[in-house]
Parts: C-alpha cells; sequence; structure tokens
C-alpha cells in the first residue's frame, strides 16, 4: 500500500509533468502547421508545374561537360576535423548551460571547478592550434 | 462562448489559432524582406531595384513566389529523389519552427518554455541536415563541395554563438526569452540593455549570425565564381523556393535573437515610453536592414580566412568572455551590471 502523502507527491508530480507537456503542445501544432505548409507548396507544384523531362535537362550540371566520375567523391578530411572539433566545444556548451542557469546558487566549489573544467579545455585547444588541426590551406 | 474556450477543445482552437498567427507574421514579413534586401542593394549601387510589379514594386515578391510554384521541378536523374525533395523541406520546417518561443511582446509567446535558448540552438543546429542533404541527394560535384563547405561553416561559427549566449545566461540566471527582457529592463533604457556589459560579443554575435546563415561577407557555399550557387545548383521552382524561404527566415531568426539578447526585445530605449510588440519589430526590421547594407558593402571573405577567423579569433575570445563574465557576475564587479538575475523574473 502506498502511504497518502507518497500518493498526493506522485500526482501532484504527475499534475507538473502534464502541464510542463501542455506547455510544449503549441510547438507540436507550430511543426504540424510548418509541415503541412512545406508539404501543400511541393504538391502544388506537382499537381500545377508543367513536366517535360528528357536527358540532357536532368542531366547533373558540370558547366557543359558530361560527368567525368561520381559526384561522391573523397573530400578533405579538414572537414572531417572541423566537425570532431565542433563535437568537442560543443559538448562543452552543453555542460555550460545548466551551470550558467544556475549559476547565482552555484557554490564557490562549483564556481571554481568549472573554471579548472575551462583551463583544461583551453589546454587542449592551445595543443590542437600549436599541432595546427586549425590550419586550413 | 467563454466556456468553450476552456474546453481542450477550445484550448487547441486558441493554439492553433495562435500558431497561424505568428505563422502569418513570419510568411508575410519573408516577403517584404526578400523585397527590401533587394530595394536596399538596389540603392547601394544606386539602381532602382524592382519597380514594375505593384506600387514600387512592393509586390515583387508576390509574383516571383507564384512564379516559382508554376515552373517547372526539374528532378536531376542521378539524384536520390526522396532525400533531394526532403532537404529543402527540412531546412523550411526548421528554420520556421524556432519561431515558436520567440516573444513578441510581454507574454506574447507561442510556447514560453523555460529552455527556450537552448531549444532555438537545437533547432538552429537541425539545419545544417537540410544543407548537407540537399548537396549530398543531387549527386553533382558542385552541390556536393557546397554543402560540405556550408556545414563545416555553420557548425564552426555555432561554437562561438554558443559561448555569447552562455554570458547572457550567466548574467541573467534563465533561459527564458521573457526573463533575460525583464531583466534588462533596469529603468534606464537604452542604456541598461545587455549591449552594454556584453559590448564585445554583440559585433560577435552579429557576425556569427552572419556566418551561420551564410550571408555576404560569409557566403562561400553560393560563391557563384567558384561553386555556380552551391548546395543549390540542381534545384528549381518550389524546392529553389522553400530553401530561400528558410535561409530569409533564419536571418530573420537571427534578427530577432539579436534584439532580444542584447538590444531589450520590446522595451522601449526611452525611459516613459510605453513597450510593446513594434518596438521588437522594428529592432528586428533595424537589424534586418544592417544585415543587407552588409551584404551590400562587404567583399566575400576566403575560405581559409573563414575558418581561421571562426576557430582563431571568434572562438577563445568568447571563451575568454565567458571566463570574464562568470568572474564579474560571481564577485559583484562593475556594480552587478553582469548580474542581472535580482532584477530578472
Amino acid at each position: 500500500m502506498v502511504s497518502a502523502p507518497v500518493a498526493r507527491r506522485a500526482s501532484q508530480r504527475s499534475q507538473q509533468v502534464e502541464e510542463m507537456l501542455r506547455e510544449y503542445l503549441p510547438i507540436l501544432v507550430f511543426l504540424g502547421i510548418a509541415i503541412a505548409l512545406g508539404a501543400i507548396l511541393i504538391l502544388a507544384a506537382v499537381v500545377l508545374a508543367v513536366r517535360h523531362p528528357d536527358p540532357e535537362k536532368v542531366s547533373a550540371y558540370e558547366c557543359g561537360f558530361n560527368a567525368f566520375d561520381d559526384a561522391r567523391m573523397k573530400f578533405d578530411v579538414r572537414f572531417y576535423l572541423v566537425s570532431i572539433l565542433f563535437i568537442i566545444f560543443d559538448l562543452e556548451i552543453a555542460f555550460l548551460f545548466p551551470w550558467a542557469v544556475a549559476f547565482k546558487d552555484v557554490s564557490m566549489v562549483g564556481f571554481w571547478s568549472m573554471m579548472v573544467f575551462l583551463g583544461v579545455l583551453t589546454a587542449g585547444f592551445a595543443y590542437e592550434w600549436k599541432k595546427g588541426a586549425l590550419e586550413w590551406q | 462562448m467563454a466556456d468553450f474556450f476552456s474546453t481542450p477543445l477550445g484550448t487547441f482552437v486558441i493554439i492553433l489559432a495562435q500558431c497561424l498567427a505568428v505563422l502569418g507574421f513570419v510568411m508575410i514579413s519573408l516577403l517584404f524582406l526578400v523585397y527590401g534586401d533587394r530595394k536596399i542593394w538596389a540603392a547601394v549601387q544606386m539602381r532602382r531595384g524592382p519597380n514594375v510589379v505593384g506600387t514600387f514594386g512592393i509586390l515583387q515578391s508576390v509574383a516571383d513566389a507564384l512564379k516559382y510554384v508554376l515552373k517547372e521541378v526539374v528532378i536531376p536523374a542521378g539524384s536520390d529523389k526522396a532525400v533531394f525533395m526532403l532537404a529543402p523541406m527540412i531546412s523550411f520546417v526548421m528554420s520556421m519552427i524556432a519561431w515558436a518561443v520567440i516573444p513578441f511582446s510581454d507574454g506574447w509567446v507561442l510556447s514560453d518554455i523555460n529552455v527556450a535558448i537552448l531549444y532555438v540552438f537545437a533547432i538552429s543546429s537541425l539545419e545544417v541536415y537540410g544543407v548537407i542533404m540537399g548537396g549530398w541527394a543531387s549527386n553533382s560535384k558542385y552541390p556536393f563541395l557546397g554543402s560540405l563547405r556550408s556545414a563545416a561553416q555553420m557548425i564552426s561559427y555555432e561554437v562561438s554563438i554558443g559561448l555569447i549566449i552562455i554570458g547572457v545566461i550567466i548574467s541573467t540566471g534563465s533561459m527564458n526569452f521573457g526573463s533575460i527582457v525583464h531583466a534588462q529592463d533596469t529603468g534606464w533604457g537604452f542604456f541598461g540593455w545587455y549591449w552594454l556589459p556584453h559590448f564585445p560579443m554583440v559585433f560577435l554575435f552579429f557576425i556569427s549570425a552572419l556566418a551561420e546563415t551564410n550571408r555576404p561577407p560569409f557566403d562561400l557555399p553560393e560563391a557563384e565564381s567558384e561553386l555556380v550557387a552551391g548546395y543549390q545548383v540542381e534545384y528549381s521552382a518550389t524546392p529553389f523556393l522553400l530553401f530561400m524561404a528558410g535561409e530569409y527566415i533564419a536571418i530573420f531568426l537571427m534578427c530577432a535573437l539579436t534584439s532580444l539578447l542584447f538590444f531589450g526585445g520590446w522595451l522601449s530605449p526611452i525611459p516613459g515610453l510605453p513597450d510593446g510588440a513594434l518596438w521588437m519589430v522594428g529592432k528586428m526590421a533595424f537589424f534586418f536592414f544592417i544585415f543587407a547594407m552588409v551584404k551590400a558593402i562587404t567583399p566575400r571573405y576566403r575560405y581559409d580566412q573563414l575558418m581561421r577567423l571562426g576557430w582563431k579569433v571568434f572562438l577563445p575570445f568568447s571563451l575568454v568572455w565567458v571566463v570574464f563574465v562568470s568572474f564579474a557576475a560571481k564577485f559583484g564587479w562593475f556594480w552587478g551590471i553582469f548580474a542581472r538575475w535580482t532584477t530578472g523574473g
């Protein structure tokens, strides 16, 4: 058997959750409307617009030449490096968000531990810089 | 009648009406933004710009939109057709739904969630997918290279935008746009807003916003002299219209963010004058004017310069600024102008 206060707290919590979900309902409705608008535009184009495809028209644009080989070719590894760096720094920002919101309640220990975390991150950043991961020729 | 609006169905009808109002506002401003953009460039270059359709050519965008819908949709033979059509939809929908949390005046917001900034940040990260899917699905060299460049550029500048936003959140202690604007309401009008304490970050945010939305001088993905039109090369008619609409909506969103985060949102610049949605719209229009002016008067960056600026200038500077703001807020430097959580709601 669940005691009365626990049950009351549980019902309170479910009410809070329900309220929070209700705040997100407009976003869902808005998403639906935006998707509908995009789909209507695409469908309107399919229904209204003329379509006369011919082999030259639907070939890939290549400044008048036929394509030499497949377009999905090898590309510079630096793009990959940039995305890895992005993941590191975006994760760091994700760490910073809750800390920044609770900033007024964060104790000195919390404050300084985040400063140490940023210091470690800066050291890593300086190393990347020195190694030339940020160079782009 | 009042009973009806308190039932679940009535609540839903109200939400639907509010959503349509925001959508209508964004779509109608989109028409005039494109027109305004073209008129401003024309004025800078001493041309007339669009002047035939309607008085002063004001209906030019309406005519263009109709024309796009009636044109033939050319789908390249080698393309991945489903992804090819999905990419512009994603680009459009993602930039549109970020507007669900943007307040136009006190309480005039579709969804008053307390993680509003995080939501906008997450949605604007997803916008990259539209670009990279479009470039991949086209199966053509120019779009592929353009989408790679564009993705790298957008994620690079997102990092510094995130760090700048962290500074504002530290000052406010909340991620809700309403609280951020209330924290700027100090009775000092124009000089009480965040642009003054966060002064250098206003410029960094604006320039990062230019890069994030692929606007000149950072329009490398569409550098027409080398990549023709970047990831949009194979797109025509309505899919292209959706890409372009998504781009302009994202730009307008950045204008709204600049005015909410640094320029007091709907607050009046002069103490005593009433606050309201008109100030918000006016500020957004002003920042869009700056966007258009930057496009008209600056030459394009080179790609290595762009990456250097993002990673070697903006990132270290905004990182240092986060540390500076947190020290100033923690120890109450500068008469506590960096610690506004007492005045905020």
